[in-house]
């Protein structure tokens, strides 16, 4: 009798509140009307990636020597098996095609999941939204429910198409719903990571960062575990969730029993989310915030040292991370000579876009791939300048002595710098890494010069950006758009023969192919001045029209 | 030069919406000029219109001297702004928030800067994303009141503070005034106006609708009466400038325009006043007439104008 008296109580305590979960079907909804662009347009890029990827190997692999030749080249390299994880059955159509496709792109997917989660949780509470919905009808538990729900359904819309794409394009359906739920495996368990981090800080930036981290320790694990093994990966994979994601087999053995693993870790993951957000206060997180100077110091005195600061904690993370890549870059390429030996694969490289040479063409390959990230960061950057005129941070900054040009170039600046610096560290640690691997310190600067050449093209992207900002700045998410369909046009356009004036449209296009092929400083020049006639008008723009 | 702030038919539309329909404001140089009007009047576009953020689409408009859109920068060293919803970068602290600003307003006095501080209570090592509104208007206005210059224009500067911070504030502007800067205080305290502002504006639907001293005002306004008289009144229902009358008995009650008040006084004396209170207009009551009078009337000629 006793017990039954104190634990009614006791379970208020916990939860406050009678019914935690009111709400939350309205709140889905909400999310739902939020997302609905989003979305649907990230299930759709993923979809069509693991399509085009498919049906593109279809006549690539057609014969099983050509399967086992092409695994056996992924796994007899350490690094490219850190990379993409290990081929399981080297004879299978559908193992062998979507090798890029399974570990790396579950990343990817995860990472969305982190941010779909912490953009309607903690993001919404930062923002004070979550107060004005949580006087109402809305239990403490809502919030948190309807977006793992809103991510674990994207998760599962996400795996059916997948699924159903991938035999469109004659693959077996076990392995390609097998395919489809490791996907959605990885991307429910890193939604519960985000779930959790979003209950840690009181701030949706850190929250992504921590669950990031979270995702980028497992990959890590995965990468290690996977290149130790000789034949298999070692126990270090098997903590990861990455690794469960890979263990799945899919059109290797199909293993359906491991996803119970990703259920379960996801689980445990919501389980510590929902005791966090009953204990905690509305508004706070778990980790403290630290307080700041009192006083600024001296480089926070003009518009430009505002830019920095604001900008100089994604500019580090981002810098870590082209140093790593740089670093797998370099070491990798001077093993793909030895191993892409059959003509199908050497066809294919030099299909990427090299000239002379398996090691240049790829490390020309990587660098083209390594420039449209540059750009991302450039763009993302511009696109700041939006941000703060729309969270009304810009005024107050413009009803003083610093006029529009000079608040403007501050952050064209940081965007055009930045992407100058990635551009230069991922150069600077691919030459060493690459020098070292090969014994060959004058490839240094061959490979520095083929991260350098890539700046043009990224600038021209920072500039569509301000171009958009200053004219129709309405439209900024033009900046995303003109990035894909030039990465579109690169990746399909020699598939589809698009006519030439097509491709001349994507600045990628013009961008000389080193090392291997032969520099030329003319398209380098145009470009540069596109890209400074695009900021101009922008700029040029954005001092004649209205702000707000 | 005698006049901070002149405006006079400003214009100005955002897409099929008229935000501005005509405004006129004068605000001389050295006062505290309060701008009132109701949600939505027009108060922080057009603020925004004399800061060069938004261009006007028509009307005369010289702000201490200036254009405000041509010569933005070079009048911006001149005046601080005072937001009505200040938004802080988050992993600033207020501290840097109030130097980076002065700064780029071109310097502030270090003196009043700790003063400020220490008066409106506020944590300088805060960060952004931990203030509270209150505490966040507190940055924006330490920021401003820190700075040297002749204007402040401030857009309600005092919505989220508690009254004992109302009262540093107002404690702030009369020091302000004393030093000879000009005020442009949007507000919707009415009792600050009162206490702070030697000539006021009120604006509706984009236009000025009252402008003048407090004392010229009170005489286009209507005072209260109650009174007990020695018999029943008469003549006093249709007596020209009597409003809302109430007889109960002897009681009366009534509002009257003050330009009627000693007639309708000498008529009450006519019949033998017993006791009698009266209550000066408050600007609340002018207020009020301006936002409620005719507003059927002219949202009927607001909306025609839109089409």
């Amino acid at each position: 009798m006793t017990t039954q008296t104190l634990e009614r109580p006791a379970r208020a305590a916990a939860t406050g509140q009678r019914d935690g979960f009111a709400g939350t079907g309205a709140l889905l909804r909400l999310a739902l009307r939020r997302d609905r662009i989003i979305a649907p347009v990230w299930i759709l890029l993923f979809v069509f990636m693991a399509a085009t990827s498919s049906s593109a190997s279809q006549d690539l692999y057609a014969t099983v020597e050509s399967r086992v030749r092409a695994a056996n080249a992924v796994n007899d390299t350490p690094a490219m098996v850190a990379l993409y994880g290990r081929v399981f059955d080297p004879t299978s159509l559908g193992a062998v095609s979507l090798i890029k496709m399974g570990v790396m792109f579950a990343a990817l997917v995860a990472l969305v999941a982190i941010f779909t989660v912490v953009r309607h949780t903690r993001a919404e509470e930062e923002a004070g939204r979550a107060e004005l919905l949580g006087a109402t009808v809305v239990g403490r538990y809502a919030q948190l429910t309807a977006a793992l729900l809103l991510s674990v359904g994207i998760s599962l819309v996400l795996a059916l198409l997948t699924a159903l794409s991938l035999i469109g394009t004659g693959l077996p359906a076990s392995g390609a719903v097998a395919f489809g739920l490791a996907w959605a495996g990885g991307g429910i368990a890193f939604a519960a990571v985000g779930a959790l981090a979003a209950q840690v800080t009181e701030s949706a930036r850190t929250a992504r960062g921590i669950a990031a981290a979270v995702l980028a320790v497992a990959y890590l694990l995965r990468a290690a575990g996977d290149a130790a093994g000789e034949h298999d990966p070692i126990w270090l994979s098997w903590l990861s969730p990455i690794g469960w994601v890979q263990q799945v087999r899919p059109f290797a053995g199909d293993r359906w029993w491991v996803l119970i693993y990703l259920l379960f870790f996801a689980a445990l993951m919501a389980v510590g989310a929902y005791l966090l957000v009953a204990r905690r206060d509305h508004g706070a997180g778990l980790l403290a915030q630290r307080p700041g100077r009192a006083r600024a110091t001296a480089t926070l005195s003009s518009p430009l040292g505002l830019a920095v600061r604001l900008q100089r904690g994604g500019l580090l993370g981002w810098g870590v991370g082209m140093a790593l890549g740089g670093l797998v870059i370099g070491s990798i390429a001077s093993q793909v000579g030895e191993f892409l030996d059959s003509d199908n694969a050497r066809d294919m490289i030099m299909k990427l876009g090299g000239e002379r040479g398996l090691v240049d063409a790829f490390l020309s390959a990587e660098m083209g791939i390594v420039g449209l990230l540059a750009s991302a960061y450039g763009i993302s950057t511009a696109m700041r300048l939006r941000a703060e005129e729309t969270a009304f941070r810009a005024e107050p900054v413009l009803a003083t002595r610093i006029s529009r040009w000079s608040w403007a170039a501050s952050h064209v600046i940081v965007a055009l710098a930045g992407t100058t610096l990635l551009m230069l560290t991922v150069g600077v640690f691919g030459g060493f890494a690459h020098g070292a691997a090969g014994g060959d310190m004058s490839q240094f600067g061959r490979v520095l010069g083929a991260a350098l050449v890539q700046l043009p093209a990224a600038w021209v992207l920072t500039g569509v950006t301000v171009l958009v900002f200053g004219l129709a700045p309405g439209l900024i998410m033009a900046g995303w758009g003109a990035l894909v369909v030039f990465l579109l046009l690169g990746q399909l356009g020699p598939i589809f023969e698009l006519p030439q004036w097509a491709m001349d449209v994507s600045p990628f296009t013009h961008t000389p192919k080193l090392p291997g092929a032969e520099f030329s400083m003319v398209p380098m020049v145009w470009l540069t001045l596109v890209a400074a006639a695009l900021v101009a008008a922008g700029l040029a723009g954005f001092r004649r029209r209205d702000l707000g | 030069m005698t006049t901070a702030i002149s405006v006079s038919g400003l214009v100005k539309t955002f897409g099929q919406t008229r935000a501005l329909d005509g405004l006129d404001l004068t605000v001389r140089t050295g006062e505290v000029h309060g701008f009132l009007g109701p949600n939505g009047a027009g108060k922080s576009t057009t603020i925004r219109v004399l800061l060069g953020l938004l261009r006007a689409d028509a009307g005369e408009i010289r702000l201490l001297g200036g254009d405000p859109w041509a010569d933005a920068t070079s009048l911006h060293r001149r005046l601080a702004y005072v937001p009505g919803d200040v938004s802080l970068w988050p992993n600033l602290s207020g501290g840097e928030v109030i130097d980076l600003l002065g700064r780029l307003r071109g310097g502030l006095d270090e003196e009043r800067r700790a003063d400020l501080l220490e008066r409106f209570d506020l944590d300088p090592t805060k960060k952004g994303r931990t203030y509270s509104k209150g505490n966040r208007q507190k940055v924006a206005l330490v920021a401003a009141l820190a700075s040297n210059v002749e204007l402040l224009v401030l857009d309600e500067p005092t919505s989220g503070l508690d009254p004992l911070m109302e009262a540093v504030f107002q404690d702030c502007i009369r020091e302000e005034r004393e030093r000879g800067r000009t005020v442009l205080l949007s507000s919707h305290i009415l009792a600050e106006v009162e206490s702070l502002c030697e000539r006021v504006s009120i604006i509706r639907l984009g236009r000025t609708v009252e402008t003048g001293t407090l004392a010229e005002l009170r005489h286009l306004t209507r005072t209260s009466i109650s009174a007990e008289l020695a018999a029943t009144p008469n003549g006093l229902t249709n007596h020209p400038g009597v409003h809302d009358l109430k007889v109960d008995g002897t009681h009366v009650r009534f509002d009257v325009d003050t330009k009627e008040l000693d007639a309708v006084l000498r008529r009450l004396t006519e019949v033998g006043v017993r006791s009698l209170t009266s209550q000066p207009p408050t600007l609340e009551e002018l207020f009020l007439r301006h936002y409620e009078a005719d507003l059927a009337k002219e949202n009927g000629r607001h909306a025609a104008v839109a089409k």
